[in-house]
């Protein structure tokens, strides 16, 4: 399944999340699994897109709320998050999401760049935009939204 | 082929160094057969298993090599240079290795020189083993003679070459001309002497097995997961009160739990690993600088973390080489100081509850105290001044201080601009600590204290503003429970939440407010976690306390690795992550810099009159700064003005069941009679008394050096500069007896104390300071002495003293010492000494009866002071 998504140099696959209302894609070749968040454990001093830590099958996994990262609402519905496990640099993370969607394929040609206008925090970790059948998917590049030195929270 | 490969790349590492070790030993012990059967058993497997991989460089050398020690086994004199030789060899047959890891591949190059030097060192053997040989080899050695075995000329070479064809030359041609018997006879030994080798290996091989790391990590976190499903089982069957699953669970728990016990052993490995490379390594530097070393090895079994055995390997080679290099002497330097010409350096490990101590001392020179002196100077890192002042324990430390190198020249073993302090960063880094003791003329000593592992502690589980915490047991001192009510109770000093402890003020911080959590409300009650962090000592405030557990650290992600708070966290029994308290971080937030003192401290105290110390800022009376020296206050109160009563023209307050003296600081200052009235609380030996203040101002960390001493205003020890600003010293000791009255002692006293000479010895500048003006108030001619040695060489050049004041616990020669001492000599034997201490328990007064004090005075007593010293002159006087 990862092998498809990163041979195929036309299609990749995404999965989709929704935050805030606006739905997100995430190259499926980057998720490891999806998960329900049990147990957070907040982490004192930490930047505030840190939701804490949970213990995943013994691994110990950094929630990353999305949507702080992205400079979106906080999650107010009190409705419990979903996460994303992503793997990255051999550590585990978990991306909290509001809701998880299906799994797309999607061709590269029909990707376009971010809008000019896009929010600069979300530009900032944006891979581009596809248009679908009413509604835009914005492309997350995990690379980025995990380079929390890129990070500055407190600039918007 | 891969793991074939990896497979005898680890497993000829490990003969190799096995080998290293070996021929050092055979070079001290020429005529063990036994080890000699075991380095030519191991040299020979490795070249049988290259000739069937297909190495043919290695192949070669592991010949070559194997052929000269076949000579020595036939009784040729083994000679320092003929180990060498194969020492390099072996050296070169490593770099091989290293590079066929690499690239998979031997490297292109040959080894014709070392093969050569090889070969014509068992041809030399040959010779000297034979020397009735044939003639024409004979003269062709000969000739050879005066070339060293470094030195093989070309024409040699290229003969050697020409008589032996192929790209393997066996050496066996050449002795064959010099003996043409033997070789035949030889060759069947050898392989006799590798058959039962193989043998041997095979039995090793039996009882242990190689083990991918990887695989042991893995099984680590899958009996973490067992304890996890565990407990989760554990939990459910709680529940349920008559459950059948009750007894088959708790047979369960116990296999869990000694499974996880063996895994973790695995990771155990004994120190040994990491002294395996030294013997080689004392050995060249022997040979390289001309000394004679002998290397002494203790407790080579004692077992600790792999973890932490790859962090301690090079800092311990890098002491070694040191010891080797700046410890130990040249022979006719050890001769001349009338020490064995053989140098020793001793290396042991041993456990001492849950550190493992290793320590590694030589019996050389010692560190030169002048030199380390002069560096630290010329380095910047400290003034003259304050190096003179420092004892010799002080000055030793300076070679751990970044870019300290004590060797005056580099040489090519050390002194690389690594010193020192890399070995203190690395020891640092596994939370261990370094101490080095050093006698000039009879060595040095370093104690490394390193945790057993880093994987595993012990931790105390903490919890604040509703979250659990980890704090590692090894820096938790002792849980102090406080209450609004019971006697540890939380005090304030403005904002400054303190605990009395044991007469001493310990700065609290309160964990939450730390982590910011929530309210940042400071509840009175709550448990005192009392921890320590090298000598400094401070309270952690939690909301409560549940047990200890041993956790397994894990190391925080990359994204919060910058919080100093965390040094990890842990996942715990019930499955939950918590964070783990690193109470370095903690001390460093906090500023706490100063607290109980720790040896080191009283040291430090004694020579750098400039130290930091906590005082207590307040005023009373005029505007003016005032301060006291925070350790001597017991606590800090605040009374009801309505509970002050006024009688017999004193002002007194019940406080604890006792009518406690309020005093006032001087004339001016005075006491309110409405309101509340601070107060700060000096205790003695069961007696308080308050000073009223008119507000306490801060507590502040500053050097105190009293720069104006004060004689003529009483009760003010002089002025310092006190965070930028003149601040009067304030001298308790002036108001203790004032509280309580007995100050017509004093005065009679001075009437009839006239002018006697007093020594007064005590480490500490503050005392010195705050007592000397006192006794000479009291008529006393005072001489200071900032220790024993000083006393005693003031003593011995023939100053004349009619009574001793002398501190107990002093740095160097205490107090007993210094009395017992002063006994000796006759001169001094009858002056009487008085002891002043901090602790007077009946077990010390009478070690001090016995060491020849004629009292024992608590310090700040004051008035027991001036009454012993009265009572001490008189009984001389009559004795006289």
């Amino acid at each position: 399944m990862k092998a498809n998504g990163k041979f195929d140099e036309s299609v990749i696959e995404y999965v989709t999340v929704m935050l805030d209302g606006q739905l997100f894609g995430l190259p499926i070749s980057r998720v490891q699994d999806v998960f329900m968040p049990d147990r957070l454990t907040r982490v004192p001093l930490a930047p505030p897109e840190i939701a804490g830590v949970l213990n995943l099958r013994g691994r110990i996994v950094t929630a990353v709320d999305l949507r702080l990262r992205l400079g979106l609402a906080p999650r107010t519905d009190g409705r419990p998050p979903m996460a994303v496990g992503i793997e990255l640099k051999g550590e585990s993370y978990g991306l909290l999401i509001d809701a998880v969607g299906e799994v797309m394929k999607l061709s590269n040609g029909t990707r376009e760049a971010n809008p000019v206008n896009l929010d600069a925090r979300l530009a900032r970790v944006s891979a581009g935009v596809h248009r679908l059948e009413g509604q835009l998917l914005v492309i997350l590049d995990v690379d980025r939204v995990l380079d929390m030195t890129v990070a500055d929270p407190l600039a918007a | 082929m891969d793991d074939l490969l990896r497979e005898f790349l680890t497993e000829t590492n490990e003969s190799l160094d096995v080998v290293d070790v070996e021929l050092v030993r055979f070079e001290q012990e020429p005529n063990n057969a036994k080890i000699l059967d075991n380095v030519f058993r191991l040299v020979h497997t490795i070249k049988g298993t290259c000739g069937f991989l297909g190495l043919p460089r290695l192949e070669a050398l592991a010949h070559a090599a194997e052929t000269l020690m076949g000579k020595f086994r036939d009784g040729m004199a083994v000679t320092g240079a003929a180990v060498t030789l194969v020492l390099s060899t072996i050296d070169r047959i490593k770099q091989i290795l290293g590079d066929l890891e690499r690239n998979q591949r031997e490297p292109a190059g040959d080894d014709r020189d070392l093969i050569a030097q090889l070969e014509h060192m068992a041809m030399q053997g040959a010779v000297e083993a034979a020397p009735a040989v044939s003639t024409g080899s004979l003269v062709y050695q000969v000739l050879e003679r005066p070339l060293r075995p470094g030195e093989v000329s070309l024409d040699e070479l290229e003969r050697a070459f020409r008589e032996t064809p192929g790209p393997q030359p066996t050496p066996a041609p050449a002795p064959a001309k010099a003996i043409p018997a033997p070789p035949p006879a030889r060759r069947e030994n050898k392989e006799e002497a590798a058959d039962d080798g193989g043998k041997a290996d095979g039995k090793v091989a039996n009882q242990s097995i190689r083990v991918n790391v990887e695989t042991l990590e893995h099984l680590m976190t899958m009996v973490s997961e067992l304890v996890l499903s565990r407990n989760q089982l554990l939990e459910i069957v709680r529940r349920h009160e008559d459950s059948e699953f009750k007894v088959p669970l708790q047979r369960l728990s116990n296999v869990t739990a000694e499974l996880q016990e063996g895994v973790m052993k695995t990771r155990m490995q004994p120190i040994g690993n990491a002294w395996q490379k030294l013997p080689r390594v004392v050995r060249d530097l022997a040979t390289e600088l001309g000394k004679e070393i002998e290397l002494e090895m203790h407790g080579a079994e004692t077992e600790l973390d792999r973890q932490v055995l790859d962090l301690i390997k090079d800092p311990l080679t890098h002491m070694v080489r040191n010891s080797a290099d700046h410890g130990l002497e040249s022979p006719e330097e050890r001769r001349r100081a009338g020490k064995p010409e053989k140098g020793t350096i001793r290396l042991s490990a041993y456990h001492q509850g849950g550190y493992i101590i290793i320590e590694i001392a030589d019996d050389g020179h010692g560190l030169d105290v002048e030199r380390i002196k002069a560096k630290a100077v010329a380095n910047g890192l400290a003034s003259e001044a304050d190096v003179e002042k420092m004892s010799e324990a002080q000055v030793q430390k300076f070679i751990f201080a970044p870019g300290f190198s004590t060797a005056a020249k580099v040489t090519s073993v050390s002194g690389r601009g690594v010193g020192m302090d890399v070995v203190r960063n690395n020891i640092d880094q596994i939370g261990g600590t370094i101490d080095v003791k050093s006698v000039v003329g009879e060595g040095s000593s370093f104690t490394i204290k390193i945790p057993l592992t880093l994987a595993i502690v012990s931790a105390l589980i903490v919890e604040a503003a509703g979250e659990r915490f980890a704090i590692p047991q090894l820096s938790v001192v002792e849980l102090v429970r406080a209450q609004s009510n019971s006697e540890h109770r939380i005090e304030r000093i403005k904002d400054t939440p303190v605990l009395r402890l044991r007469h001493k003020l310990l700065p609290l911080v309160h964990l939450k407010k730390l982590l910011r959590m929530g309210d940042t409300g400071e509840p009175a009650d709550g448990f005192i976690v009392v921890t320590q962090v090298g000598s400094h000592t401070f309270g952690i405030v939690v909301d409560s306390v549940f047990h200890t557990e041993e956790i397994v650290v894990k190391p925080m992600s990359t994204k919060l690795r910058h919080i100093a708070m965390f040094s990890g966290n842990t996942i715990l029994g019930d499955g939950s992550v918590i964070m783990i308290i690193d109470p370095n971080g903690i001390a460093e937030a906090i500023g706490t810099l100063e607290g109980e003192e720790s040896e080191d401290e009283a040291e430090a105290r004694s020579a750098s009159a400039g130290k930091m110390v906590s005082m207590l800022v307040f005023r009373a009376g005029s505007p003016e700064l005032k301060a006291v020296p925070l350790s001597l206050v017991t606590r800090l109160e605040e009374i009801d003005c309505k509970k002050i009563e006024f009688s017999n023209g004193r002002h007194l307050v019940q406080y604890r069941g006792q009518l406690m003296p309020l005093v006032r600081v001087d004339e001016t200052a005075r006491i309110r009679s409405e309101g509340t009235q601070p107060l700060l609380v000096f205790s003695d030996g069961g007696r308080s008394m308050g000073l009223a203040v008119d507000e306490i101002v801060d507590i502040v960390e500053d050097k105190l050096d009293i720069e104006v001493v004060s004689t003529s205003v009483p009760g003010v020890l002089g002025s310092a500069v006190v965070k930028g600003q003149a601040t009067e010293i304030v001298d308790v000791g002036h108001y203790l007896p004032l509280a309580f009255g007995d100050w017509l002692t004093r005065k009679e006293l001075r009437a009839d104390a006239l002018t006697r000479n007093l020594l007064l010895v005590d480490d500490s500048h503050f005392f010195r300071n705050m007592l000397a003006p006192v006794l000479k108030a009291a008529g006393y001619e005072v001489t200071t002495a900032t220790g024993a040695d000083d006393a005693l060489t003031r003593l011995k050049a023939g100053e004349r003293f009619d009574v001793i004041v002398s501190d107990i616990e002093m740095p160097g020669m205490n107090g007993f010492e210094f009395a017992e001492a002063v006994r000796r000599d006759v001169r001094t034997a009858r002056v009487p000494i008085i002891a002043l201490s901090a602790v007077a328990s009946p077990a010390t007064v009478e070690r001090g009866r016995q060491a020849g004090f004629h009292e024992f005075v608590a310090k700040f007593d004051r008035p027991g002071l001036i009454a012993a010293l009265k009572e001490s002159t008189v009984d001389w006087n009559e004795a006289a």
